[in-house]
């Protein structure tokens, strides 16, 4: 069996880098007056879930790679949630002939 | 340094310094289109991060699931409603920004602290490598069998789920009882609420 590399790249790195991943998609679903750019901030947001996964999974679990496992399920959910939202979109949009998230208050007043 | 380690610090570099532009791109570009294009980049760099942690299968899947069907369905609905229009301005916009930044930059400093502070029980374990995807084969086939087949039905409920509530095609009869459907209400359904025009019937 060949000689596995050293791994140099720390897991704080990865970490990090999710985090930021994660607050710029927050701050882009709190902040975005169009509907569509807030699904892809929802997809942001879960990349970086998965991220933190896929660093934990390599660095915590060894041999039992669990880690990757729960992000194909993370990945495979967040296709269905796309299909339902944008569905979901376009159904808005048919009867409010926008997507400007101010105008959505059907349900609030 | 082996040049091995270098160019594993210079891969996590380019690709982590991709992942941060092109998100703040998605966020903060006006274009809608240039945000689905570079939330493409990103995904295609997060299946690099993947990459270097030594998971060949599910960075696969990441382009496969993310760039190949999620980002083109996104495209296809910015195309679906793509249009030119003005938003309202709403007083008290910037301020909110500006708030919601500042909490995100401390939820940031947040998880930044418990990233650093904590201490990860670091195992010395060989990484499995190409083994990684009979092993996920394994675990969805014995321990995580529930949750596949619960999957499976969940793909089957969205798939259903957006079919009819993206659909346009309207009934001519009523499947239950036979008779033929009011036509006008389908129509009153299907027109929008907002729009000044006076009603088809």
């Amino acid at each position: 069996m060949p000689e596995t590399p050293l791994i140099t790249i720390p897991l704080e790195a990865y970490l990090f880098l999710a985090s930021i991943l994660f607050c710029i998609g927050v701050w882009g679903l709190i902040n975005s007056r169009n509907a569509v750019r807030v699904l892809m901030s929802i997809e942001l947001m879960l990349n970086a879930v998965n991220i933190n996964l896929m660093a934990f999974s390599s660095f915590l679990d060894g041999e039992l790679i669990r880690g990757q496992v729960f992000t194909v399920f993370v990945i495979t959910v967040a296709a269905a949630e796309a299909a339902v939202g944008l569905a979901i979109l376009l159904s808005l949009y048919r009867n409010r002939v926008t997507v400007d998230m101010e105008s959505f208050n059907l349900l609030r007043w | 340094m082996s040049i091995a380690n270098s160019t594993e610090i210079i891969c996590f570099v380019v690709l982590g310094t991709i992942v941060v532009l092109g998100s703040l791109g998605v966020v903060l570009l006006e274009n809608i289109v240039y945000s689905a294009f570079l939330l493409g980049g990103v995904f295609m760099a997060v299946a690099g991060l993947y990459l270097l942690l030594n998971a060949s299968f599910v960075a696969a899947a990441q382009v496969l699931v993310y760039v190949g069907a999620v980002n083109v369905l996104i495209l296809f609905a910015i195309m679906l409603v793509n249009k030119r229009e003005t938003l309202k301005p709403i007083k008290g916009l910037r301020f909110r920004k500006i708030l919601s930044g500042g909490i995100c930059a401390g939820l940031l400093a947040l998880l930044i602290r418990v990233d650093i502070t904590t201490p990860w029980s670091i195992t010395k374990s060989i990484s499995i490598g190409e083994q990684a995807t009979e092993r996920i084969g394994e675990h969805l086939f014995t321990d995580y069998l529930l949750p596949f087949e619960l999957a499976s039905v969940l793909l089957l409920m969205a798939m259903i789920g957006a079919i009819v509530l993206a659909r346009r095609d309207v009934l001519t009869t009523d499947i239950g009882t036979g008779d033929s459907v009011n036509q006008g209400l389908i129509e009153k359904s299907s027109t929008p609420l907002l729009i000044d025009k006076p009603s088809p019937d």
